[in-house]
């Protein structure tokens, strides 16, 4: 997943001859991989370092960094990320004019 | 007192409720002081809290599809935040979450990961999507995108497989709740529990369940939030437990050294004594103690079930918009977030209370008679939740030769910690709002899905609206006595069985949903095959492990959707590039979904 990642990061270009709709999409796909990018850091990638977090002298509140991740620190992460990508998402989708009417 | 529409008025209308809640609760309080039995107040509040949502579940009856099915799409954000929550946590979550973090820390707080970071995949990957393509169900998208009875045929059998497997814990969760408060045996209580969960969703659908969901959530929260809050200050361990308790989570670690946590074993012939599933303190409470990949395989099963577990998915059908769905993920894992952060806060207050010598309630370096002569030891010593023998003989009891049950972290330690009783009474309402809430979500994303995925769609596309309401109810009924049945027999553990939920949504669902909105050339073969042998080689691989297979990579029963999902991927994206191109209709109705503006892709009413 995170070579994927890192190769559409890599191929991306503001395509010239695009639709309002692909560039949308392009936009789209592009705040995804950022989200999913940040998503894997704190769902999986920390935890290959347990043991290291554990030992780390970095104590949020005081609590061992390991034991603060699995409590509140990933979780309150994931949280701010839902916001800021529904945040994110709905620029974009102003920005191309597929805002929905409020009465919908 | 409330003027204008239901929708307007529920910032009020449930304001006006946890207010209700709250005076009832120091009602209970105060009947608790003039002398009212323990076992009266514990029937008061779970009578009081059912008959509530069985109220609201008859005020919202409706006999229109599309309050059936998606609660007339008008359930604002932040309000579809709090059913999800409520329809998520489930008596697992409730009652046995804080237990499991206590006896096994660190491992398993990989579930704490998994059932919240699942929401980012939901909010990133599904909900907005599957909100603008305007279905009832999950395998009305299913056979709607890819086309085609056997798709939809497979999404209905993978959806019933998981969810039924979910469902008889929930059943089981209520029963258990309702025998404890009520008094009753087991076995009548889980009939019991079930016609409340029935009065809840029969006549009013997934309107009834969601405003009973919101209400439920209420009472969960407060009976989960109160005790946590209380304890700690009575403590003396800090105003909000959540930022202060570093302190004691680093007394817990200095006082496993002093009595010789992991040292010290008991013998076979010892263990033998104590009743099943009951356990002992055997691992550190904060120390990291599983390989990474055993914590992320588990973390990963969580997410990806999340994701494609079909009663959670339904709830953002309900939104106005597909904005607000994005945003209702985001209030969901909030108001999950509230409780998922208190449960290690809990275990933390639950285990320093029975350790600490320098408390009052500490237990352990007591005298065993002293410490058998102890009310509270008394009552769940009855109840089969606790358990302390003299191993060696020395008359202390030693950490070693205190045993429990999961359940009793979050059932007893108010009344182990000294709170009055009402607490307890509050704690198993919150109990039977979390089981009830899950059960009524997923019962119902079941019934929905053969009463209008198989009757309507497959079997009778002529049938009127009030027939096909009528089938609805009448399956709804079925499948509640059939997974009551099932939960009467006890067969597994309620922890046990969601997970496994969790990992058969994910062997089948996962792959063709995302790839049903993010890749355009998946086909209907592709789809067939990957929820079919995506199921199948999960449901063999969990089967083998339990007949003593070894399996590979590490994975275990909990973890066999890794399997499963993977099948799933490369079966799909093998048949579908074998096969024909999805036509052009297709295509553009995917390019229909990715823009959240204009009509959904199935009407209002289908």
């Amino acid at each position: 997943m995170s070579f994927w990642v890192m190769f559409r990061l890599l191929t991306y270009r503001e395509g010239k001859k695009m639709s309002k709709q692909q560039q949308h999409w392009e936009k789209t796909r592009m705040l995804l991989f950022v989200t999913l990018a940040i998503w894997f850091v704190f769902s999986i990638g920390i935890f290959f370092f347990g043991a290291e977090m554990e030992a780390s002298s970095i104590r949020p509140l005081g609590y061992p960094l390991s034991y603060y991740m699995t409590c509140q620190g990933s979780l309150g992460i994931f949280v701010i990320l839902i916001f800021w990508f529904a945040n994110r998402q709905e620029k974009i989708d102003e920005e191309f004019g597929y805002t929905e009417r409020e009465d919908d | 007192m409330f003027k204008g529409k239901f929708i307007d008025n529920l910032p009020k209308i449930y304001g006006t409720y946890t207010g209700g809640f709250l005076v009832f609760i120091i009602l209970m309080a105060i009947a608790e002081q003039a002398g009212m039995s323990a076992k009266l107040i514990g029937i008061f509040f779970v009578a009081f809290t059912v008959l509530i949502y069985a109220l609201i579940g008859y005020l919202s009856r409706t006999m229109q599809t599309d309050a059936y099915y998606v609660a007339g799409r008008q359930v604002p954000t932040v309000f579809n935040g709090m059913a999800t929550a409520a329809d998520w946590m489930s008596g697992a979550s409730f009652v046995a979450m804080a237990g499991g973090i206590y006896f096994k820390g660190y491992g398993y707080m990989a579930l704490l990961v998994g059932w919240t970071g699942g929401y980012v995949l939901v909010a990133s990957l599904l909900a907005p999507y599957l909100r603008k393509f305007g279905c009832y169900t999950v395998p009305d998208f299913i056979g709607t995108r890819y086309g085609g009875n056997l798709a939809r045929l497979s999404a209905v059998i993978v959806l019933t497989v998981a969810s039924f497997t979910y469902v008889t814990a929930q059943i089981n969760a209520t029963g258990t709740i309702a025998s404890v408060a009520l008094d009753i045996p087991f076995n009548i209580a889980v009939y019991v529990g079930l016609a409340s969960i029935l009065m809840c969703s029969m006549l009013g659908g997934m309107r009834a369940v969601t405003w009973t969901q919101v209400a439920q959530y209420i009472v969960l929260i407060i009976a989960y939030l109160l005790p946590v809050f209380w304890i700690s200050n009575k403590m003396g361990a800090g105003v909000f437990p959540h930022l202060m308790l570093a302190d004691e989570v680093a007394r817990i670690a200095e006082l496993e050294a002093q009595f010789g946590l992991g040292e010290i074993k008991n013998s076979a012939a010892d263990l033998k004594q104590v009743p099943k599933g009951l356990a002992g303190i055997t691992k550190a409470h904060s120390e990291v103690n599983t390989t990474p990949w055993k914590f992320i395989s588990l973390a990963i099963c969580m997410m990806a079930g999340t994701a494609s577990l079909p009663h959670v998915m339904m709830r953002y059908f309900t939104t106005p918009s597909v904005k607000a769905a994005r945003r209702s993920v985001g209030w969901s894992l909030f108001f999950i977030f509230l409780l998922y952060s208190s449960a290690p806060m809990l275990a933390t207050l639950s285990k320093l209370s029975l350790m600490d010598p320098n408390l009052a309630t500490g237990i352990i370096g007591k005298s065993i008679t002293e410490v058998q002569a102890i009310d509270w030891y008394q009552n769940w010593n009855q109840a089969n939740l606790m358990f302390v023998s003299d191993f060696n003989g020395n008359g202390t009891l030693e950490l070693n030769e205190f045993f429990m049950g999961g359940k009793a972290v979050v059932l007893a330690t108010p009344e182990i910690a000294g709170l009055p009783y009402v607490i307890s009474g509050l704690v198993a309402a919150g109990g039977m709002a979390a089981a009830m809430s899950t059960a009524d979500g997923l019962v119902l994303a079941i019934s929905n899905a053969l009463s209008h995925d198989i009757y309507y769609k497959m079997i009778n596309p002529k049938a009127e609206t009030a027939k096909r309401l009528i089938v609805a109810r009448v399956l709804l009924v079925l499948i509640g006595f059939a997974g009551a049945t099932i939960a009467a027999l006890e067969i597994q553990g309620i922890l046990g069985s969601v997970i496994w939920a969790f990992d058969f949504a994910m062997s089948g669902l996962f792959f063709p949903l995302v790839l049903g909105v993010w890749w355009k050339r998946a086909n209907a073969q592709g789809a067939v095959a990957g929820m079919l042998l995506g199921l199948i080689s999960g449901t063999a691989y969990l089967i083998a492990v339990r007949n003593g297979y070894p399996g590979f990579w590490g994975v275990t029963q909990l973890t066999f959707g890794i399997i499963g999902s993977l099948v799933s991927l490369v079966a799909m994206v093998v048949v579908s590039l074998m096969t024909k191109a999805p036509d052009a209709a297709t295509q553009r109705m995917v390019d229909d979904v990715r823009v959240p503006s204009g009509k959904t892709i199935l009407g209002k009413q289908h």
